[in-house]
């Protein structure tokens, strides 16, 4: 793995047009993904996760203003007119989205959609295609690939149409791989099983990823590094296992509080963060997490806090660390 | 496939009996005797009662049907009270030229209606969409008579280019008939286009708004090819929906239209039969007319299980 990183982002941020005015959806996003190192971004919907990711992909709508660098192998992405940005999607970066039932296209069969972006990017012809297509079926796990490769996306269940897609998304090779909640809408006994194969493929197509959940436990399983995202903010940063290991933000320790546990006690409250995420188009000047925080104080909500080192390469936008990280930092 | 087609074609045969029988109750029920309304008021009675025997109009109701039905299954649909001779014969001079005008109306509508639905929608909240569909909020509001009116102004008397009515019929070749029926189409599409226009709009951006199309955006699919590849044929169900609605307005239309440009075609004939009280000819006509919008629906449904793979296996 060479040092140059892959994908460097500095300082995104996306304004967004939505219908109760315009909406800092992200801001001040920055990171670097070397050749096959991963990254989980977690957070509560509605944080930036996803804005992230589509603005990785450059496919956020046309009213939206992107701010900041985003660079693949030093070349800036951020203003790259959509014809050059097509020759790079589906090809260097590809997606794997949320919903398989509705994310593949229910005129077309299998085949031919997992074939488009061979078609697309490598110039060999139909049949070669369809070849390249059953072998990537076949990899991802779709049994009978062969005979099914003429069959429609309503004929599979919906963990199968996530395969689809996953063989979708890796049919040109990519370098760096984005999969926004893979396996939210699938049956939990699927999930392990997807999640399980595409850190497989990552693993062994030298991929970089970056790996979007709201599942703190999918997060730990899956990736080297991880950022908390709140308020269209990354309000923690750093390895995966030092993040666990002492969260600095409340908001991070919030969030793991707040996971259900199997073996509680009977009758034992889910623990919760109190309050509901902000709107987006009206967040308050200060820390995103103020009107939330437990050990908010005045000075929380004078400016945005700036990214306080608590570890190697492990970074909290708090000023209160002292106090969060003495008192619950090793709830872990 | 079967199955659907199965269930379609019963569908389709119901539908025609319906429609048989209550055009036949309908026409029946009309008050007055169409030997008495034929032959004049001062006629004697013995001459009316003549002419009905011989009309046949003395016969029980169902066994009047019953002969219409058998003259249908045979292509004998009797002779006109008023011309005397064979209607299957009227109504197929008149065809020739109402089939092509419906044709030619329909391709118009599609052809506008499909480029400004798609490229609206393409342009979705920009200055051309806006502008387009202004247009075809006037279009759905124009009479498809007074615009005839219109292009006649325009088209006749102001440029001379084609004639203002008449059909040129089909001997000296195809053109000087299309071009006789050119205007009539016209107006007639006018207002079917803008209609059909508005739902190719929001059928393609419904379409526009789904998940799949992240997905072929995410493959490296330009914009066009999206729209092209994945789009155009999910939104078409609900557009070949509206298209087989349309098509009866459109045969409705044709009698009017007919009568603004003078054409001999099938509305023309209907509306001097009502008004000659010649109501075999009527009750023809019309159940031509809804034998036609049937068939065309029922081919719609069929199109339905061609454009979309979900539609032959949940019915097989």
């Amino acid at each position: 793995m060479s040092d140059a990183p892959l994908i460097e982002v500095k300082d995104l941020g996306v304004r967004l047009n939505t219908s109760r005015g315009p909406a800092q959806a992200v801001r001040g996003v920055s990171f670097a993904l070397r050749r096959g190192e991963t990254l989980g971004l977690v957070g509560e919907s509605g944080c930036g996760k996803s804005v992230t990711a589509l603005a990785l992909m450059g496919l956020l709508p046309e009213s939206a203003v992107v701010s900041g660098s985003i660079r693949l192998d030093g070349a800036e992405l951020v203003g790259l007119p959509d014809a050059a940005y097509c020759k790079l999607r589906g090809n260097r970066i590809s997606m794997i989205f949320q919903e398989p039932m509705t994310a593949l296209n229910p005129m077309h069969t299998i085949g031919h959609q997992v074939a488009e972006p061979l078609r697309r990017h490598t110039g060999i012809s139909a049949a070669e295609a369809q070849q390249e297509a059953i072998a990537l079926l076949d990899r991802v796990g779709l049994p009978d690939a062969a005979k099914r490769i003429d069959a429609y996306p309503h004929q599979f269940s919906g963990g199968q149409r996530q395969r689809i897609t996953i063989a979708m998304a890796l049919a040109c090779q990519p370098d760096v791989l984005i999969a926004d909640e893979p396996t939210t809408a699938l049956d939990v006994t699927i999930q392990g099983q997807i999640l399980d194969l595409i850190a497989s493929l990552v693993e062994e197509r030298g991929m970089s990823m970056i790996l979007i959940s709201h599942d703190l436990g999918v997060i730990a399983e899956n990736v080297d590094r991880m950022m908390v995202m709140y308020g269209g903010t990354v309000v923690e940063s750093g390895a995966t296992d030092a993040v666990f290991r002492r969260m600095g933000h409340p908001y991070t320790q919030g969030l793991f509080r707040a996971r259900p546990r199997l073996g509680a006690r009977k009758g034992t409250r889910l623990k919760t963060i109190a309050g509901t995420v902000p709107e987006l188009a009206d967040l308050p000047a200060g820390c995103t997490f103020a009107d939330r925080c437990a050990i908010v104080e005045a000075r929380c909500r004078a400016a945005l806090p700036a990214v306080v080192d608590v570890g190697a390469a492990h970074g909290v936008r708090c000023i209160r660390t002292d106090v969060s990280m003495a008192a619950g930092g090793s709830s872990a | 496939m079967s199955v659907f087609f199965l269930r379609r074609v019963l569908t389709l045969v119901a539908t025609l009996f319906a429609a048989s029988l209550i055009i036949f109750l309908v026409l029946d029920a009309l008050p007055g005797n169409a030997a008495q309304m034929l032959m004049g008021a001062d006629a004697s009675p013995d001459a009316v009662r003549a002419l009905t025997v011989k009309l046949g109009l003395d016969q029980p109701l169902t066994v009047r049907y019953l002969l219409w039905i058998e003259g249908m299954a045979v292509g004998d649909l009797g002779n006109s009270y008023v011309y005397g001779t064979p209607v299957a014969g009227l109504i197929a001079e008149r065809l020739v030229l109402t089939i092509p005008l419906a044709i030619m109306s329909m391709l118009i509508t599609v052809v506008l209606a499909l480029a400004a639905g798609i490229y609206t929608a393409a342009n979705h909240n920009k200055l051309g969409d806006v502008g387009v569909m202004s247009l075809t909020q006037v279009g759905i509001a124009l009479p498809n008579f007074w615009f005839a009116i219109l292009l006649i102004l325009l088209f006749s008397v102001k440029l001379q280019l084609l004639s203002a009515g008449g059909f040129a019929g089909w001997d000296d070749g195809i053109w000087p008939g299309i071009r006789s029926l050119l205007l009539p189409a016209i107006s007639l599409a006018v207002v079917q286009a803008a209609i059909l226009a508005r739902v190719t709009r929001s059928a393609v951006l419904e379409v526009l708004r789904e998940d799949f199309v992240r997905t072929a955006r995410a493959k490296g699919l330009g914009k066009r090819e999206v729209l092209w590849r994945h789009v155009l044929r999910n939104a078409m169900i609900p557009v070949m929906t509206v298209m087989g609605l349309q098509f009866a307005n459109l045969l409705a239309g044709t009698i009017v239209i007919e009568n603004v440009f003078y054409l001999p075609g099938l509305g023309r004939l209907i509306f001097q039969s009502i008004a000659n009280r010649d109501l075999i000819v009527v009750r023809n006509c019309v159940m031509l007319l809804a034998a036609m919008v049937v068939t065309v629906n029922f081919v719609v449904d069929m199109l339905y299980a061609f454009i979309d793979p979900r539609i032959k296996v949940s019915n097989l």
